[in-house]
């Protein structure tokens, strides 16, 4: 799928046709860094890579490209997300340098919440780029070894370079086609939203498949646990662009408050089992909010465990 | 037009509280269309400023002129022989309009009547919206007619992002997502594959990022 000989290991474990699994942690709020430290410690051994939020929902926190360093140093893989809100090209451009001097090896490429969602919403945001042409900005510097501007780098980023997926968000039509740009762009993996409808995620899987986009992408199912029934309704009803069916608030609500959480797990390895039927899911991206220390049961229970080491 | 909307009465009191001779300019372009600071604006302020004043007990005159537009040399010195007349100016121009009457008058205080918000349209009586930031390399033929720069919230030029729902923007349930109405409309012109060439990283230095602009155009200079 990519010739190019990037260093990431998550790379090479999709490239050696295992199922990749990846995780996120969102930085503190605050300078300390034993909670990031403390996050990744956790499930360092479960997952192949760690992505680091952005100050996600536009809420700031510690940055990105500081937690990142704190688990390469830690010998953990991280990804850097980075969303072109807060950050013109001048920014974004020498944030990717800043990570490639410490060899971070993967990057997700995003467009970020609206401010009006975090803790500043009467502040400016930048979008000088779009996520797509932040995908573009990467390869390159990455393949040409070109700044936007023209100019040489000396030691250009080697970064395996990924973006989200909304098979969910609307218009439901351009969804695949929305896939086929980012693919056109550059992009090499694919992180999906967090799949609750899985007969929706089949059906676009289906529609990529017709068009031969995932055997020029990896695609990574994302999956999110339930940690109660108020988590579901309030994702269901309150997050923009996240589709829960109704059957599965049902479930979370069909079980008294003290079970909810493990049905919520269940509910998630469920779901990794059949994702891991569909042809061109290439691997999962658990995302368990402030909860990362259900991944490892999750990737146990769901065949994933142990991961491969000899890469 | 320029779409314009009333101040709060407190915040022009607070402006122009300890002037004596007070003259109120309207224009008659953009901000009288929006029902800002045409003429019958100019009035309504004028009456409730007069009564603030009498209340107050002070003695203040205030005069009231609605000039044809604001932003052109032309209309504005139609003040020029009475202006030293008064102690200040609110002008219920837009901010283009207040600022040239600050310009031309120099020694004179202008203030602002209107918060002046964007280039938009009527969509009906009493609701105007947002089409245009003027960004200096309009890109409108790309995107179906729809501007991706003032309708999208984060003027994603490669839309839709994750967000859009329903056809609204994931800001507010009310807002149309622009990337839904590009859609839309390249799929109603036969256009749709078009939505998969990707839009190019943009110059912003013919938008504000460029610092202030300026149209210089020989062929009908005098
Ligand atoms: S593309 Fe630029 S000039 Fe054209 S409508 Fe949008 S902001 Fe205005
Ligand atoms: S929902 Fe639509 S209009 Fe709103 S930010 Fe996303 S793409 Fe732009």
């Amino acid at each position: 799928m990519s010739a190019n000989n990037v260093p990431s290991r998550l790379k090479k474990i999709l490239d050696a046709g295992h199922l990749a699994v990846t995780s996120e942690c969102g930085p503190p709020r605050g300078s300390d860094p034993k909670a990031i430290k403390k996050k990744a410690e956790m499930i360092k051994d479960h997952v192949d890579a760690i992505n680091i939020t952005d100050n996600q929902t536009s809420v700031t926190r510690l940055c990105s490209l500081a937690a990142c360093i704190h688990l390469k140093l830690m010998g953990v893989e991280p990804t850097l997300q980075m969303v072109v809100r807060d950050r013109n090209r001048i920014a974004l451009q020498s944030d990717i340098l800043g990570a490639a001097s410490f060899d971070i090896n993967n990057i997700l490429c995003l467009s970020g919440d609206h401010q009006q969602f975090g803790d500043c919403p009467q502040g400016q945001n930048v979008f000088d780029l779009d996520s797509m042409q932040l995908i573009q900005t990467v390869r390159l510097m990455r393949d040409e070894g070109k700044f936007l501007g023209g100019d040489a780098i000396n030691r250009p980023p080697q970064m395996f370079v990924g973006a989200a997926a909304n098979p969910f968000a609307d218009p439901f039509e351009i969804r695949v086609p929305r896939l086929a740009k980012k693919i056109a762009a550059g992009v090499e993996f694919i992180q999906t939203q967090c799949i609750y409808n899985l007969d929706k995620f089949e059906l676009w899987m289906k529609q990529a498949r017709d068009r031969g986009l995932h055997e020029k992408a990896y695609i990574l199912a994302g999956v999110t646990p339930f940690k109660s029934a108020g988590m579901a309704k309030y994702m269901k009803n309150r997050v923009p662009g996240m589709d829960v069916p109704d059957d599965v608030v049902k479930r979370m609500s069909g079980v008294p408050k003290e079970k909810q959480a493990d049905e919520g797990i269940n509910i998630c390895v469920e779901s990794i089992q059949r994702l891991k039927e569909v042809e061109g899911v290439k691997g999962f991206h658990i995302m368990a909010i402030e909860w990362e220390d259900k991944v490892p049961e999750i990737v146990e229970r769901s065949g994933l465990y142990p991961r491969p080491n000899d890469l | 037009m320029i779409v314009a909307d009333k101040k709060p009465i407190e915040e022009i009191i607070d402006m122009v509280k300890d002037f004596k001779k007070l003259l109120i300019v309207g224009c008659n372009e953009c901000v009288t269309v929006c029902e800002a600071g045409g003429k019958k604006e100019v009035g309504i302020l004028a009456s409730a400023l007069r009564m603030y004043f009498m209340n107050e007990g002070k003695k203040v005159d205030i005069d009231e002129i609605t000039l044809e537009r604001q932003c052109d040399h032309e209309y504005l010195e139609e003040l020029r022989n009475n202006i030293d007349q008064y102690d200040a100016v609110l002008s219920l121009a837009c901010g283009v309009g207040v600022q040239f009457m600050a310009e031309k008058y120099f020694g004179t205080p202008v203030f602002p009547g209107v918060n002046t918000c964007f280039m938009g349209v009527t969509e009906e009586r009493g609701v105007w919206s947002e089409r245009c930031q003027g960004c200096g390399q309009c890109m409108l033929g790309k995107t179906a007619g729809i501007c991706p720069i003032s309708r999208c919230a984060k003027r994603l030029l490669n839309g839709p992002c994750g967000g859009s729902t329903k056809g609204k923007c994931e800001i507010n349930k009310d807002l149309d997502c622009a990337w839904q109405l590009i859609i839309d409309r390249l799929k109603e012109l036969g256009r749709l594959d078009d939505y998969e060439e990707i839009i190019p990283i943009k110059d912003w230095s013919t938008e504000r990022a460029g610092g202030p602009r300026k149209v210089v155009r020989e062929d009908v200079r005098l």
